[in-house]
Order: structure tokens, then C-alpha cells, then sequence
């Protein structure tokens, strides 16, 4: 057969409210990385280490997101020789991607995230819920990356979309 | 009426809004009720249930008359208050429960009929024709009585939702909060300040006073400026803080939009959750009234508000007014009016030895007993010492005391105490944990208490939050002691209103506890006092004096109705901003939804999921043709079906054989690697979980699914056994549904078709790894149409493509795609079960899967399952239906014995699916049957009460098609 078309989760273009900027993102691959018990993950996962709840440990373009008990995300790296210590699972097609970026962008998420986002800073995760959809979300550099299930993108795209919109409505009131 | 130089309306900015189609002008900053005033509008509305004319009563969010609809594009908003929503241009607003007109209304005839309506008429006059009450008599109350209307429409504006998270959180921002607010920004907290109006001051600029010898309102500009300057103080204005719950919780709702013309994503109104580490409540107090004769006419008004139009709006209520009142604080308006060149006509006095010094005539120990004036006030009659009076007035104001506004510090079930000092209700301290009530709800009346008390209590919520911070000292005020002699009712002759809004008197409460609902509740259901829009905050007070009055018990004694959430109206579309249509759940998509949508399939619901019911073709014009056709088309040739909707669980870890063996009834840990076997899981309690196949992969790696109903349930299950049984094991899982598109390929060309895509030869029950142009892919042979069949798993990236390849492929082999309706059948025919069967009451043994529980080793829910009563000839057991004539069947129907009368004590049993099988020409049904197994090829009687049908049926075993599974196994 021939080559199969790889498609985005959405295929949407970026919309945003002066800096602000919501857009889809690539995740690249992404691995679930769970350290069997007793396995020495600490050294093969080097630099990186296994992260605490609601940590991100990163060096350069790898990440290693918590996600829940005993369980992390890989994401910018292959996880190479990690077979051994961990359960691996690839979780490249299950997670879409959205990035909201600029001014505004606690307050726009305020609307649909349940957490204090003030406590939530770049090197921070949090597993919550974006309206009634599991969440993971990890605060970067002036925003935040929305991970959402492949099969709700739309839902989120169009929910977060629509917390931006009133945002922006209410800032010219 | 307006005054030169008074209020805080911006004059230069007037604005032009309609009433009841009349066009009237008022400034910006303006309510409908002060725009109203100020050109004159006496009459705003007709009362709930003897329709009198009624008019402004109060200046706030508590207004119980002026009730208004207004209308926008698409929008009518019932009982608005007039007090609250600001008028801009182009504002349309309408009076409401009056026909024809306002000042003619036909329904006033009520009024007239007053003796025959009293509280709880309806109780005892329409008894009889006992039908008439839901046909006739309910009807007609429910046209004659009521407030606004509604469109009828669907509400299609946006609303918002969302949470806010604070250190310290000021509810009120009057002298009390804009000092705690202050105090907080200067600690450096993070401080959100909430007030229900759209200026913050409260009080301050209502009253009028002096501040450190300056206007209330030269300071309130300086609070706010440094407020709004500190980048740790967020300001909510037109946020209403409606409930206290657990955890430092409030809600709130803030009106975003209505104070503007509407404009595109513009939210009307916006609910927020605020949780706060500490609360201040600065929530003020309400004057209350004292019930007299005909004390709602147009023009009779609350005392404070006389000031609070004359200092915000600049606008006088009326020409010559006068004051009725119990305590010294209502002079304030008084004084007010006369400074604005009013002419006040009299201060009516209660108290005996109240001051007489005053520029205006005060008549001490005297009442007002009664009132003059159809369509408006136009003479109060008053009585005192020397006898009775007459007094033309077109504007009277009532004051009979101020009472704390408790309600939030009530909200978690704590009680008001009576301070009998202040002859009112005060919060308890600690009755909402870390809410600290401070100023006017705390029962602190004067202007210098307030200040001083505002920041007393912030420093003790800051305390609280671990900083410690010395008081800021409070300016000087007004702070003169509260005097009060409490008077709630004077008695006499004629109707004296206690609740504006519901139209309950002094008499209704009498009778209520004459009929001996004399506790504060009953009275309350009895009479409907505090029931209203304004949820009894005008009048609760004043009702249960006259309760304790009635039946000899004192106000403590009495105590007071329960008070809930939410403090003041919350429309149902703000709690449920985004919720409206498809917002009401998060839609799920499989990668194949778009091709799907092409062939024009109808997408259905399966939990959040969308999937394809049927694919229509030519001249197909109904739901059963597509059916049929794709179910014999999976017979003769072949299907193509998106399954990716099946939970997907990846199961890793030395233990991961062992774990599996412990969560199915049978055992995992004997497959070979390459092969996949069917499971069934129970719960603790013995009932089936749920079932699927699961593959080996490798040697310590399992890949499970689950049906799409239970994925997420199959999933926590997991969590809870591993946590709670087995922690130690070294077994790990993540769900991978959303990773892998998936689809079956079924019937006797699906090894065809898939041989034209890859070379691969599986045995029944094998999985292989494969790869399909580069891309890394998983063929699983296993079947749930009961033919030949295959599933093949692509990363989702390429589910779409897949699915569109897979299908083309059919499509030259005689084949296409199938959707839900088909598969439904197909599996019927098979007799494979589905949640309709293990609905989570049924058994192993039920559905005839016990021998899938391995005697060889333990399970969960294995000793439970083997209870007694749980097995045997009594359960009902699953069977296989078919009409003997030709006839419809129906899930949900029941099964009686032929001969039997058909009632509940003689139910056989139930039928769970139902499908028309265009391969057997009939209906088949899948049912639970007592000792059903035992029963097969005997007749049952199939009745559905709700669809009308009763069949005779022919008992059988499930499996229709290929018992003995050989075109399974190809």
C-alpha cells in the first residue's frame, strides 16, 4: 500500500487577543515513562530525573512532565534505554496539543481551570480539568501548554477559544 | 424630580431609554429606578397577586416592587429590578404583570376580591372538583398571579463562568471593606474586593456624610485610587457574592454585559467560584419597614433611599415629603432633602421622647396609620397624642430599624443571634470558618464604628494568614450611637403590607398562626412571605415580630426562617455558562468522524462519543434498509468499522501476568505471546464488570480493552486493585484509547482484503505487529460480528487515512463500511453480549459464563460471585427470543407464562436487545428469563405495556448464527 496521510488533531490556525495567542502545537513524540518497581531510573533518565507531582524536570529540548502515581510524560527525546527500568508506552496520537501564550493568559484559563494558577509557574504540571475534560496542563514561559485527548480537541479548542473571545470582549468594555 | 448640583450621575452625558414604550432621559450613571423618578414615573409595576399599582421602594439590590422586563434582540429578562439595572442608550423596558396597561390593569378586579384571598385560599376553596385543580384552577392562579415573562425562546447570548483565588476576600465595599481592603493591600496579600454595585463606597455615598472633615465621597475616590494601584488588589464591581460553601468557597455573580447595549462576545453575566483564604464580610444592613395601613402606594419608600437618590442620582422621590421612622438615623434623609431645598413636610415619630429640633415639623409618640392616593401617594394619615391628622405628601419615607445583612455567615447552617440593643438579628462569629463579618453586618451602626471595624477585623484575618500587621488608623466620621424603639406593625384597620413582592400582610401572618402554622417555617410555606424575588430580605424580620406577636412568644424565641444561597438572584443560563447545546458535555471524535460525515452517515451518541449509526446508499430511504443491507453485506463479504472507541489499556511489569489473573475470571497468565483471549471481570460483590479481549504482546507486556461504556470505570477499577490489593507488585498500566485508531475488518473476504494491504496469517485468537508503508501497526484476529475477523490498529495520525483505504478496498470486494445499527445486529445474531446485558445486576452465571470463573485460581469477586442466590434455577438467565408469527419485538418488554395474568407478581423476566436479522427474516431478541436455560423451546409471552405489544415467543439459545463458530475460525 501506499504511504498513509499522518493528520493533525486539528488543523486549526492560531487565534489570539493582542499578544495573546491560542494555537495548536505539535507534541512530537511523547513516551509514558512508569519506573518498574525497584529500577534504577535515576541513572539512565540523567540529566533528567523522575519528577516529583506536579514537577517538570527538563534540559534543553527534553522534558519529563509528572502525569500521575509513578508515571511521567517524555516529550522532546527518545527514550532510549529506558525500556529496561520503565513501562513505556507511546502517547504520541492519544494527547493534542494547544498553547496559550501572552497577557491574559491565567485569566482566559481562570475560566475553565479549577486550579490557583498563581501558584503555577514555568518547571510546574498540574492533572485537572479544562471545563469537564481531563487536563494536563504545564506552565511555560508566558503561558501554558494545554494537553487535551486527541478525541476532545475540538471541544477544547472550541471552549478555550470561546473563554478568549469574552476575555478580549470584556477588555474593550 | 431632579436637583441641581447633587449626585454622582454624569450630567454631561445624558442618556435616552424607553418604559413601557415611552421615552424618557437620565445620565449615565443612572438606575431605570432613579432615571424613573427624576422625570416623575411614580407607577412601575402592578403586585403579584391583588395587582395594586406599586412603585420604587429602595435604592438597592433588594428591591421588591420595581420588577421590569427587559428586552433586547432575542432577549426579554423578567423581574429585573429597576434599583439595579443602569440604564444606557437605547435600553428598552417594560412593566410587567399588567394587561392591558400599567395604570389600567384588568386583574386589580383581585383587590377587590382581597377578603376571599388570604393566605392558603387556593388550599381550601379549590378542593373540589378534585381533577379541576390541574385543569382549571391552576391555570387560571397561575395567569392571574405571577411577576414577569419569559420569551419562550431559547437564551442563545454568551454567559461566563470562572474562578478567582485569593488570600483575602472583601465582600461589601463600604466604609467596613474599602478598610479592609486597605489594610490587606498594605499587608500585601493578595486582596479581591467584591461589591454588588457598579461605584464602590456603599453606604458612604449614600449617605452623604463627611469624611476627616471632607465629602464621604473625596475619600472613597482616594481609597479606591490607591486600591486600584496596588498590583496585588483586584476590584469586582457588579459582582454579587450569592453563597458560602466549604473550603473558603464563594459564589458570585458579576453582571458583565448588562449595563451596555449588547455587543458581540460581550458576556451578559459571569459566575464565579472565589476561594479565599480569609473573608471579610462587609456586607452592610437593610433598613426594614413597619407595616401599616396601605403602606404600598406608589410613594411610600424606604428612608434611606430618600438620601441614597437625593446623594448618588440627584434626584428627589418626591415634592413634599415626609418621614416615618423609629430611630434617629432617618432624620439623616430628612436633613438631606431639606439641604437639597426639598420641602419636608413631617417627621413622624414613634418614640415619645424623641428631639423635636429640626427644620421641618416632627411630631413625636405619633403613627402613620393610614394612606391616600390611587395612583400614587398623595396624603398620609397620622395619629398622635392630640388625635388624627391629615398630611398631604406625595413621598413618604419609612424607616423601622436596620437589619444586618447576616445571610452569608448563614449559609453553612449557623443561626443569627437577637441582640436585643439593636432590636435585630447579628451574625455569629465562626458560623462560616475563616468569614470574619465586620461594619453594619456585624451590627456596627455608625459611619466611625464601621472604619474602625473594617480594619480591626482585617488584621485579625490577616493574623489569620500568618501576617501580622498593626491596624490602620481610621478617619474621622460621623459616630453618632443607634437609637432605636422597635415598632414593626401599627395596628388598625385596612391591609398593612410585610412582603411587597409576594403580597403578604400583617393579616396573612395572623392567620397563619390562627390555623397553627405558628412556627417561623410553616408560616413562611403558609402565607409565601419571603418567598419572592427578594427571598424575604425586605420583610422577614418584620414577619416573624408580627409571628411572635400572634402567638405571644418573643422575636428570639420565634427566630428566624432558614437562610440560603444565593443572596440575590442568579439566572440558571450564568451557573450554566457554556453548558447550552453541544457545551453540555465534551464531544468525542474518532479519526474516521469526517469520512463518516461524507458518506452521510448519521453520527450517534455512545456515551461522549460520535459514532456512524448507519451508512445510507442509494434510494435508501430508511435507517432499516441501510441496516439490513450492511449486516448481510458483513455476512456475504465484507465490513470495514471504526472500534476505536474501545478502551485501549497498556499493561507492563513483571507482575502484569499476575495482575491479570487477578482481575479476570479467567487466566491470563497461561497465553501464549502472539495470542489474544476474551476475559470477563466481575466486581467485589460477584456481578460481571465487564468483558473484552486481551493481547499478549510480550512476555511482561499485556494490552487489554474494554468495551467503550465501561473504559473509563475498567480503568479506576484497575487503580483501586493495584493501590488498594496489590501495591507492591511490579505491574504498571496507562490507558491507551486515544493512541490508536482501530477498525474491524469482518466477514468471509476481510482475509481478502486484508491480504491485499499486508502478508500476514493469523490463527483465530492471534495479534501480530505489522507495518503498513512505514508506519508501525497491530492486527488482531478477533471477531464480534461472528464472521472472519480482523482488527488493525494505526497510530490515530493516520486513522482517517486508514479507514478511507480500508473501505475503498471493501468497496471492490462487494463490501463497505457498517455502522452501529448493523453491529448491534450482528453481535444479537451471535448472541455476544453487551451493557444492555451486563447492566451491573447480572452474573457470570446469568449470562451463562460460569465456567469462565477458573476453579484453578482465586479473582475478584469470585467468593461473591459463588453467594447463594446469586446462581441457580431462581436467577433469571440469559436466552434467546423469536416471535412465532411474524411481529416486532422490544427491549425493555417483559416475559410472562402463557396462561398467566399478566401483573408484576407473575414477571418472568425482561429483554435487554431486540434487532431485526435480515438473515433469519424475523426478529431475534436476547432476554433474562427465569431458569431461562432450563426453558429453551418453550413459548413465553412478550408483553410491552408502554408500545402496546404482546407476542408469543419461542425461547432459545442466544446464538442464532454459526453456533458452532466456524466461520469464526475460518
Amino acid at each position: 500500500m501506499g504511504n498513509l496521510i499522518a493528520k493533525r488533531p486539528l488543523g486549526v490556525d492560531p487565534v489570539g487577543h493582542g499578544d495573546l495567542v491560542l494555537a495548536e502545537v505539535d507534541l512530537g513524540r511523547v513516551t509514558s515513562v512508569a519506573p518498574f518497581a525497584g529500577a534504577d531510573v535515576a541513572r539512565v533518565l540523567k540529566p533528567l530525573v523522575f519528577p516529583a507531582p506536579g514537577v517538570v524536570s527538563s534540559k534543553g529540548d527534553a522534558r519529563l512532565v509528572w502525569t500521575g502515581r509513578g508515571q511521567a510524560f517524555l516529550f522532546g527525546a527518545v527514550p532510549e534505554g529506558l525500556g529496561a527500568v520503565a513501562a513505556l508506552s507511546d502517547q504520541s496520537d492519544g494527547w493534542a496539543g494547544l498553547s496559550l501564550t501572552g497577557t491574559g493568559a491565567v485569566d482566559v484559563l481562570a475560566r475553565l481551570v479549577p486550579l490557583d494558577l498563581r501558584a503555577l509557574v514555568p518547571g510546574q504540571c498540574a492533572r485537572t480539568t479544562l471545563g469537564h475534560m481531563p487536563l494536563i496542563l504545564i506552565a511555560v514561559f508566558g503561558g501554558f501548554e494545554v494537553l487535551v485527548f486527541r478525541s476532545m480537541a475540538r471541544s477544547a479548542w472550541h471552549e478555550v477559544e470561546q473563554a478568549l473571545r469574552m476575555w478580549g470582549a470584556r477588555a474593550q468594555c | 424630580m431632579r436637583i441641581d448640583g447633587k449626585g454622582l450621575v454624569d450630567r454631561s452625558a445624558p442618556v435616552r431609554f424607553t418604559f413601557d414604550g415611552v421615552a424618557y432621559e437620565g445620565f449615565r450613571g443612572d438606575t431605570v429606578a432613579s432615571a424613573l423618578l427624576a422625570n416623575g414615573v411614580r407607577v412601575v409595576g402592578r403586585s403579584f397577586k391583588y395587582h395594586r399599582p406599586r412603585g420604587v421602594l429602595t435604592a438597592g439590590s433588594e428591591e421588591p416592587n420595581a420588577l421590569v422586563e427587559v428586552i433586547e434582540v432575542g432577549q426579554q429578562t423578567p423581574n429585573v429590578r429597576a434599583t439595579v439595572q443602569e440604564i444606557f442608550p437605547g435600553l428598552e423596558v417594560k412593566s410587567q404583570n399588567r394587561w392591558p396597561s400599567l395604570k389600567y390593569d384588568v386583574m386589580a378586579v383581585n383587590d377587590m376580591l382581597s377578603p376571599f384571598l388570604s393566605a392558603g385560599f387556593y388550599y381550601k376553596t379549590f378542593m373540589w372538583p378534585r381533577k379541576f385543580w390541574e385543569r382549571v384552577y391552576e391555570p387560571i392562579i397561575r395567569r392571574a398571579a405571577g411577576l414577569g415573562s419569559l420569551s419562550g425562546r431559547h437564551d442563545e447570548a454568551d454567559y461566563e463562568k470562572a474562578f478567582a483565588f485569593c488570600d483575602l476576600l472583601v465582600i461589601g465595599a463600604g466604609p467596613a471593606g474599602l478598610m479592609a481592603a486597605v489594610q490587606g493591600a498594605r499587608a500585601g496579600v493578595d486582596v479581591i474586593l467584591a461589591d454588588e454595585n457598579p461605584v464602590m463606597g456603599g453606604r458612604l455615598l449614600a449617605d452623604g456624610g463627611e469624611i476627616d472633615g471632607r465629602p464621604a465621597s473625596v475619600w472613597v475616590a482616594e481609597v479606591l485610587a490607591e486600591l486600584e494601584a496596588a498590583p496585588n488588589v483586584r476590584l469586582m464591581v457588579r459582582t454579587s457574592v450569592t453563597g458560602a460553601y466549604d473550603g473558603g468557597t464563594f459564589s458570585a455573580l458579576e453582571r458583565v454585559g448588562l449595563h451596555v447595549a449588547a455587543r458581540a462576545n460581550l458576556p451578559r453575566e459571569c459566575f464565579w467560584r472565589i476561594v479565599a483564604g480569609q473573608t471579610v464580610l462587609a456586607a452592610g444592613a437593610l433598613e426594614r419597614s413597619i407595616a401599616f395601613a396601605d403602606n404600598d402606594r406608589p410613594g411610600v419608600m424606604m428612608a434611606s433611599s430618600l438620601r441614597a437618590y437625593v446623594n448618588r442620582y440627584g434626584v428627589s422621590p418626591g415634592k413634599r415629603v415626609t418621614i416615618f421612622a423609629n430611630n434617629d438615623d432617618a432624620r439623616l434623609s430628612a436633613r438631606a432633602l431639606m439641604a437639597a431645598g426639598v420641602d419636608v413636610a413631617a417627621i413622624v415619630d414613634t418614640r415619645a421622647d424623641a428631639s423635636t429640633l429640626e427644620d421641618c415639623p416632627v411630631y413625636a409618640g405619633a403613627e402613620v396609620v393610614g394612606t391616600k392616593g390611587r395612583h400614587g401617594l398623595s396624603a398620609i394619615t397620622v395619629r398622635h397624642r392630640g388625635g388624627e391628622m391629615q398630611i398631604e405628601t406625595d413621598c413618604l419615607g419609612v424607616s423601622g430599624g436596620w437589619n444586618p445583612l447576616v445571610h452569608l455567615t448563614c449559609h453553612m447552617n449557623g443561626r443569627p443571634v437577637w441582640d436585643a440593643d439593636l432590636a435585630a438579628f447579628v451574625p455569629v462569629a465562626g458560623a462560616v470558618p475563616g468569614l470574619h463579618a465586620a461594619g453594619a453586618c456585624a451590627g456596627v451602626f455608625s459611619t466611625q464604628g464601621c472604619l474602625a471595624d473594617g480594619a480591626r477585623v482585617a488584621v485579625l484575618a490577616l493574623g489569620v494568614l500568618g501576617r501580622a500587621v498593626r491596624a490602620v488608623d481610621a478617619p474621622v466620621a460621623e459616630d453618632a450611637p443607634y437609637a432605636v424603639l422597635p415598632l414593626w406593625e401599627v395596628k388598625g384597620k385596612g391591609r398593612a403590607w410585610l412582603d411587597f413582592a409576594n403580597d403578604v400582610t400583617t393579616k396573612d401572618v395572623r392567620l397563619a398562626a390562627q390555623e397553627n402554622f405558628a412556627s417561623v417555617e410553616h408560616m413562611k410555606r403558609y402565607t409565601t412571605q419571603g418567598m419572592a424575588p427578594d427571598q424575604g430580605k425586605n420583610s422577614n424580620v418584620g414577619a416573624l415580630a408580627v409571628l411572635a406577636d400572634a402567638t405571644g412568644r418573643s422575636i428570639a424565641q420565634t427566630g428566624t426562617t432558614t437562610y440560603r444561597a444565593p443572596f440575590s438572584p442568579v439566572s440558571i443560563a450564568a451557573m450554566g455558562a457554556g453548558g447550552r447545546g453541544a457545551g453540555f458535555a465534551p464531544q468525542r471524535f474518532m479519526t474516521s468522524h469526517g469520512a463518516s460525515v461524507d458518506r452521510r452517515a448519521p453520527m450517534v451518541e455512545a456515551g461522549l462519543w460520535y459514532r456512524p449509526s448507519y451508512f445510507p446508499k442509494g434510494a435508501e430511504t430508511t435507517w432499516r434498509e441501510a441496516c439490513d443491507r450492511e449486516v448481510v453485506m458483513v455476512r456475504e463479504a465484507v465490513g470495514v468499522c471504526d472500534v476505536s472507541t474501545l478502551g485501549k489499556i497498556d499493561i507492563q511489569g513483571a507482575d502484569a501476568a499476575r495482575f491479570l489473573d487477578l482481575v479476570y475470571t479467567n487466566v491470563f497468565s497461561t497465553l501464549p505471546v502472539g495470542r489474544v483471549r476474551y476475559g470477563l471481570m466481575l466486581r467485589a460483590d460477584g456481578h460481571v464488570l465487564d468483558d473484552g479481549t486481551t493481547a499478549r504482546l510480550g512476555e511482561n507486556h499485556y494490552l487489554m480493552t474494554t468495551t467503550t461504556a465501561a473504559a473509563g470505570l475498567v480503568m479506576r477499577h484497575l487503580d483501586f486493585v493495584q493501590q488498594a490489593y496489590c501495591g507492591d507488585w511490579d505491574v504498571r498500566f496507562v490507558s491507551v484509547t486515544e493512541n490508536w485508531a482501530q477498525f474491524a475488518v469482518a466477514g468471509p473476504r476481510a482475509r481478502a482484503l486484508l491480504a491485499s494491504l499486508v502478508s500476514v496469517d493469523l490463527p483465530f485468537m492471534g495479534c501480530s505487529r505489522v507495518e503498513f508503508g512505514g508506519v508501525g501497526a497491530r492486527v488482531f484476529r478477533i471477531s464480534f460480528s461472528g464472521e472472519e475477523g480482523y482488527e488493525i490498529a494505526v497510530p490515530s495520525r493516520y486513522g482517517e487515512a486508514l479507514f478511507r483505504d480500508l473501505v475503498a478496498r471493501a468497496e471492490t470486494l462487494g463490501g463497505g463500511p457498517y455502522g452501529m445499527e448493523a453491529l448491534n445486529v450482528l453481535r444479537i445474531e451471535k448472541g455476544f453480549i453487551t451493557h444492555a446485558e451486563i447492566d451491573g445486576r447480572t452474573t457470570a452465571f446469568d449470562i451463562g459464563l460460569a465456567g469462565m470463573i477458573s476453579a484453578r485460581k482465586d479473582c475478584i469477586g469470585k467468593a461473591a460471585a459463588g453467594r447463594s442466590g446469586l446462581t441457580g434455577a431462581a436467577r433469571l438467565q440469559m436466552v434467546g427470543l423469536r416471535p412465532v408469527m411474524q411481529a416486532a419485538i422490544t427491549a425493555g418488554a417483559h416475559l410472562f407464562t402463557p396462561g398467566d395474568e399478566v401483573r408484576r407478581e407473575n414477571d418472568q423476566g425482561y429483554v435487554t436487545s431486540v434487532g431485526y436479522s435480515p438473515m433469519m427474516e424475523g426478529y431475534l431478541g436476547l432476554a433474562f428469563l427465569r431458569d431461562g436455560r432450563a426453558r429453551i423451546g418453550e413459548m413465553v409471552r412478550l408483553v410491552d405495556h408502554l408500545r402496546d405489544i404482546d407476542v408469543l415467543c419461542e425461547v432459545c439459545d442466544p446464538v442464532f448464527h454459526d453456533k458452532e463458530g466456524v466461520k469464526l475460525r475460518g
